[in-house]
């Protein structure tokens, strides 16, 4: 697969606290094409959800270098990171985070609230994306009336409506039973069949074979990444 | 990378900062009635005074604000001054006068409901000569029996003021109901209605110029001539419009010897300025209801504290969906200002419809002053910025990811 990189990371080191200091991530470094459906995956502890934040920008690295869309992430104020969120980053999560006094499509539309888009174009995004994860007749329901698959699917459409550069999905089938599970993955391959670039976090080396790439994570660093031609 | 169009429209806007209104309604409505019950009292106070005011401002109006007294004052010598016998004629032929009544004080008579009195126990009623005139001049009407005429006039007949009668225990009128006046029995023929812009007939036995004459001796000579008088007080109805003018002539046409020895006063203008500060806002209720806001002040914070803690998934997803940490702190404080606006404006409405209720049943024109309403809202505004700013700071420094770690 080719295309330019959507997400690079070069020697990224993240450090909690001071005394005495918990290194995450020491010295991460990969990239990310356009149209590539990677997993990234390890144990608990190994450091995936800081390097989820760190990708999503929701949190800087202490040292090393983030470029999304080729853009360096350290260089970017608080609003102009915001802005990249809202408008190359779609994020899904293991709990789903939907609002539960809002419709199914208002959850899908308030994915471009903070995007600058008109109501009107909002709605007719979110019909639109609905559609793509097939739950265009539960639009008009509340979240607590659907199932928990069919929430994640509700919070996948609210990352893509967008259309952005890349979907991080952060254990999208961690709340699932494995039925519902599989259906998920089965849509996120779809979804990436039809151009998207998704990165998923998982600790299930199960679910991270099915996937094209996989970039394995112990300790904070890549122990292997299956596009440089290392064995998992 | 461009920040334009990272805005929120007013609409967006506002259906973000409701969120929390709208998820958990109850509550919402719990922590603005606080807020409701301090407006609704301060709206109420100053509503029901302002109203209470304007009754009785309505009252005096009817009254007439074109009355005007003369009184003897003190002479140059500081002793008790007389009006000249003649000073309501020459008054009456002023411009601009349409009436002129006028009684006299007899200071050395008492009344007693019966003879067997003590002398002491008068009660502080007094004796008064009256002309004939003196109920149209007034504005007053007679709430028992009959006013004097010419025939009674000059009979040992007395009318009673409101005050006199119930002091002397006269409630009813019997067709032999007398009352020992200035050592005789005088019979009563009626008794007044208040009047509240001559408060001194209330607490008065009227009788004819005549009867005193005849009856307590009440003459002064003029010209070698008897005549009954002379008139302790002038009461006089000017043309609407022209009362200053005509205040202005009454002293020197009253008495152009020695006009300083007159007094001349609208008594409205006393009973406005009485009203005015009978209308003044009662401060207790007032004090009560700038704590119930505070103490409303203080449940909107502490909900809103609660809040930003409960909704941090909330906070971390719409940082993940774009949301600067400005958005973010805007939310948390337009959703408080509007709990406290919610609070504002249902208080307004109480305290108006509290108003309503209490002025019609009494008969007053409904006065809601605009500074109540507007400054209960406003107050409410500034309430809702103080209470939730320190929470929107919160939340907007809370990092994302701690936000989102929360389950």
């Amino acid at each position: 697969m080719s295309g330019e990189s959507v997400l690079e990371l070069e020697a990224v080191t993240k450090v909690y606290g001071e005394e005495p200091p918990v290194p995450a991530l020491r010295g991460v470094s990969f990239s990310v094409r356009r149209g590539e459906l990677v997993a990234i995956v390890g144990p608990s502890g190994s450091g995936k959800s800081t390097l989820l934040h760190v990708i999503g920008t929701l949190e800087p690295p202490n040292s090393g270098a983030v470029r999304i869309g080729g853009v360096e992430v350290a260089r970017l104020s608080d609003r102009e990171l915001s802005q990249l969120r809202a408008r190359e980053i779609g994020f899904v999560f293991q709990q789903f985070f939907l609002a539960e006094h809002a419709t199914v499509r208002e959850n899908v539309a308030d994915g471009l609230l903070y995007a600058g888009v008109r109501a009107a174009e909002r709605y007719r995004r979110a019909d639109e994306a609905l559609e793509r994860v097939g739950l265009s007749e539960r639009a008009k329901f509340k979240p607590t009336k659907i199932s928990g698959g069919e929430r994640q699917r509700v919070a996948i459409a609210r990352a893509l409506v967008g259309h952005p550069s890349v979907i991080l999905a952060d254990e999208p089938t961690g709340s699932l039973d494995s039925a519902t599970g599989a259906s998920i993955m089965e849509l996120i391959r779809e979804l990436n069949a039809a151009g998207a670039t998704i990165v998923m976090i998982t600790h299930d080396a199960g679910l991270a074979d099915q996937l094209p790439r996989q970039i394995r994570l112990l300790d904070g660093q890549v122990v292997s990444d299956t596009a440089k031609g290392e064995a998992p | 990378m461009s920040a334009k169009g990272g805005r929120l429209r007013l609409d967006d806007g506002l259906r973000v900062a409701s969120v929390g209104l709208r998820s958990r309604p109850l509550r919402a409505a719990l922590s603005a009635l606080g807020i409701a019950i301090g407006t609704a009292a301060i709206v109420g106070v100053l509503g029901l005074s302002a109203s209470s005011q304007a009754g009785l401002i309505a009252e005096i109006n009817q009254l007439g604000t074109n009355m005007l007294t003369v009184e003897a004052g003190q002479s140059f010598t500081g002793g008790a001054a007389n009006l000249p016998l003649e000073a309501p004629a020459r008054i009456t032929l002023l411009d601009n006068v349409q009436q002129v009544a006028h009684t006299a004080l007899l200071k050395d008579e008492k009344v007693y409901r019966n003879s067997m009195i003590p002398a002491a126990n008068s009660r502080g009623l007094e004796v008064r000569a009256t002309s004939l005139n003196l109920l149209s001049v007034l504005n007053t009407g007679v709430a028992r029996g009959d006013w004097l005429n010419e025939g009674t006039a000059s009979e040992p007949v007395a009318v009673l003021g409101s005050v006199a009668a119930r002091q002397l225990g006269i409630d009813r009128l019997f067709p032999d109901q007398r009352i020992w006046l200035g050592g005789q029995w005088f019979n009563v023929a009626g008794i007044l209605d208040p009047s509240p812009l001559a408060p001194a007939i209330d607490a008065s036995a009227l009788i004819g110029y005549p009867a005193a004459q005849k009856y307590l001796g009440y003459v002064s000579l003029v010209r070698g001539e008897e005549n009954a008088g002379p008139p302790s007080t002038i009461y006089v109805r000017a043309a609407t419009g022209h009362e200053a003018a005509v205040q202005s002539l009454l002293a020197q046409t009253a008495n152009p010897e020695a006009p300083y020895e007159v007094n001349v006063s609208q008594p409205s203008d006393v009973l406005t300025a009485r009203a005015a500060a009978a209308g003044a806002f009662n401060s207790l209720f007032l004090g009560l209801g700038v704590v119930a806001l505070i103490v409303g002040a203080v449940g909107v914070a502490n909900i809103m504290i609660i809040s930003v803690l409960e909704r941090r998934s909330e906070i971390g997803l719409r940082r993940a969906l774009g949301a600067t940490k400005n958005q973010i702190r805007t939310q948390f404080l337009a959703e408080s200002i509007l709990l406290a606006v919610i609070g504002g404006v249902v208080g307004v409405l109480a305290g108006a419809a509290a108003t309503a209720v209490y002025a019609s049943s009494k008969g007053w024109a409904i006065v809601i002053p605009v500074e109540a309403s507007s400054g209960g809202i406003a107050s409410a505004i500034l309430i809702g910025a103080f209470a939730g700013l320190m929470p929107a700071v919160r939340a907007s420094r809370m990092p994302p990811t701690v936000a989102l770690r929360t389950v």
